[in-house]
């Protein structure tokens, strides 16, 4: 197993209590859609970001925030946040 | 910022403001208080010949104490003047231990869990004027100025 898919699956765990689609998150890939497709509510996606800050031990600003808008750009700022450390 | 200028900053009126003073107030938290006026209309249906006040209010207050004028203050510390307030409640989950009556007086405490991303979440507590402790939760809502 990858990586990237190991991260995908960490994430699928991280966003699992929050979401209202489960065919989406059944299916969920790098092109996925934490608001459109999981239906995600923002309050929840604020829980996700805590959540993906403890898991990572990383902290997250508002703009990494505003650009985490689905799997891989959530992926890419995880990513950049952990080589900064 | 001033207790009563926080007052004056929230979005409610009669008959759907429940707060009435506030006691304390820092970064961590705040607690507050409101007196259940007899008669408020909930009471005639709630329950029928045996007034009770209903718990989704007794929510609201602890949230309108415990959430929105704690967030008034939390925001006012960012420096932005405080015009407009939008906000929202996103979850709440409460536990319930003792009927308030018409005519009684509550306390809320509530302390931030956390506040981040305009969205504050609070661990609250009411208790009534004997000091017992009338209901217990988690209430989180977004606010934005």
């Amino acid at each position: 197993m990858s990586d990237k898919q190991e991260m995908i699956d960490g994430l699928k765990q991280i966003v699992k209590p929050y979401i209202q689609d489960d065919e989406a998150f059944k299916n969920l890939n790098e092109d996925t859609d934490f608001i459109n497709d999981l239906k995600i509510n923002s309050a929840n996606l604020v829980d996700v970001i805590l959540d993906i800050e403890d898991k990572y031990d990383i902290e997250l600003d508002n703009e990494s925030m505003d650009k985490m808008l689905n799997v891989k750009a959530a992926l890419e700022v995880i990513n950049a946040k952990v080589s900064e450390k | 910022m001033a207790f009563e200028e926080i007052i004056a900053k929230l979005p409610y009126q009669h008959p759907f403001l429940f707060v009435d003073e506030l006691l304390a107030i820092d970064e961590k938290g705040i607690s507050g208080t409101y007196t259940y006026d007899a008669k408020h209309n909930f009471y005639q249906g709630h329950f029928k010949d045996n007034p009770v006040t209903p718990g989704v209010i007794l929510t609201e207050t602890a949230a309108q104490i415990g959430v929105v004028s704690f967030g008034i203050y939390l925001l006012s510390k960012s420096g932005n003047p405080i015009n407009e307030i939008k906000i929202a409640l996103t979850s709440s989950e409460m536990d319930f231990f003792i009927p308030v009556y018409p005519s009684e007086k509550v306390i809320v405490k509530s302390e931030k869990e956390y506040f981040r991303f305009n969205k504050l979440k609070c661990n609250v507590q009411m208790f009534n004027e004997k000091g017992e402790l009338v209901c217990r939760g988690k209430i989180a809502g977004m606010m934005e100025i």
